[in-house]
């Protein structure tokens, strides 16, 4: 084999080899969706060295976006790809990137996803006025009990049909 | 370090050191802030709102992270955001002197937050702007998050402000009492006007006239009035702070003294 044939392979076959391990990594605080899903991965760029990957953070404080940056390095690693992480600030993230696969696993698992923003600058003043269904017995008759749930990222909700609470993915 | 970059370190002193203590203000703002509704947890009237303050606290500490790596490594001393955090004292703190003030009760903690999420909202709208690009992209992000914090307090500022005859009085007298910490928001020094000049940071005096036209309305809905009076003006941002900060410091550093180096 050439080298140059051999290089070529080795890059075609990483990016996308990358993107599918990358695919199977859970976000760790909602396991039911992967960190393609949740749109965190921005960027992956494989030269001679190994391979790079861009990452951003959902909320500046998320205690998650440690735990990812090393699960990323330890489960590459473990697939024999040498990598290092970019963290990557800008454009911030929003819940647009959230893939449409990613959307569908989150409303099966209860947590209602949030609403296309389609890149008119989310105000929190006005993204979370709207009827939201209950999730579990599609009842329109809900109710905000909090912009802040259990992880930055989610809001609470209660429905007043059914009695349950529920969560939804806050717009940003 | 070369002769070539000492000379054009020596040449630039100025905007650079400006840019390390507004960094460090923003920075240290935050962090102050994030401890103090830290200290909530455990300790708010409902679950939710428990839960709330503590998001409030974990954004900022995330944005303070954020600003404050930034400041070190434009300090070039080596300094990791860390060793800013926690290894520096009162007087080198550059914080608002409106965030170190005591918890008070729930309505004191809204009415300090509402007055700093307004003036945090409006400042990083203007800060996504700057010339400089990261500082752009940090404000960007914290902007998002800013606006959740504002409508939090702002909603809890005309609930209790047009709640109870009990309510309205608290809140009334926490306004009145936190009034003159805004003061220094808006007191431009030569920091103030070196970003200004160079386009990172907007102007003192238009972010005073688009703050107050967020507040207004919402402390008339409140039923809440400004008091006439503009009272004293503070100088955290300078390092002149009151003595509550040191308590919160030594609390938020002892690991750090005690143990020095120590990691999880």
């Amino acid at each position: 084999m050439s080298a140059t044939t051999g290089m070529a392979q080795q890059s075609a076959v990483d990016e996308a080899r990358v993107h599918q391990i990358l695919a199977t990594i859970a976000d760790p605080e909602i396991p039911v969706i992967s960190i393609v899903d949740l749109g965190i991965v921005r960027s992956i760029v494989c030269d001679a060295s190994g391979v790079e990957v861009g990452l951003t953070s959902t909320y500046s404080g998320c205690p998650a976006t440690d735990v990812i940056r090393s699960t990323v390095l330890e489960t590459l690693q473990a697939h024999g790809v040498r990598a290092r992480v970019r963290m990557i600030l800008n454009p911030p993230w929003t819940t647009d990137w959230i893939s449409v696969s990613g959307r569908a696993k989150l409303a099966e698992y209860g947590i209602v996803p949030p609403r296309w923003l389609h890149g008119t600058r989310g105000k929190a003043t006005d993204i979370n006025d709207e009827p939201v269904a209950c999730p579990r017995c599609q009842s329109a008759e809900t109710e905000l009990t909090s912009e802040f749930g259990a992880t930055p990222c989610k809001a609470l909700y209660r429905c007043r049909s059914c009695l349950e609470p529920f969560e939804r993915f806050k717009c940003l | 370090m070369s002769a070539a970059l000492q000379s054009a370190a020596a040449a630039a002193p100025t905007l650079r050191q400006a840019q390390f203590d507004y960094l460090l203000r923003l920075g240290d703002t935050s962090l102050v802030l994030a401890q103090r509704l830290g200290e909530w947890v455990g300790h708010a009237p409902a679950l939710e709102e428990d839960l709330g303050l503590a998001n409030v606290a974990l954004d900022l500490l995330g944005q303070a992270r954020l600003l404050l790596s930034y400041a070190g490594e434009l300090e070039g001393c080596g300094r990791n955001e860390d060793a800013l955090a926690f290894l520096r004292d009162v007087p080198e703190f550059r914080n608002h002197a409106l965030v170190e003030q005591p918890n008070g009760d729930f309505g004191f903690t809204i009415v300090r937050q509402f007055l700093i999420d307004s003036f945090q909202r409006e400042l990083y709208a203007a800060l996504a702007q700057s010339t400089d690009e990261r500082l752009a992209g940090i404000a960007a992000k914290a902007l998002k998050e800013t606006e959740y914090h504002w409508r939090f307090s702002s909603r809890w500022l005309v609930r209790l402000g047009d709640g109870t005859v009990e309510s309205n009085e608290r809140v009334q007298r926490a306004l009145s009492e936190l009034w003159s910490y805004t003061n220094e928001f808006f007191a431009e020094d030569p920091v103030d006007r070196a970003l200004a000049q160079a386009r990172i940071a907007p102007s003192l005096a238009s972010l005073e006239t688009r703050w107050r036209a967020v507040i207004e309305p919402v402390i008339t809905e409140a039923t809440l009035s400004i008091p006439r009076e503009r009272g004293k003006l503070t100088a955290g941002k300078r390092g002149m702070h009151g003595e509550a900060l040191g308590y919160l410091l030594a609390e938020l550093q002892f690991l750090q003294r005690a143990y020095p180096g120590a990691q999880w």
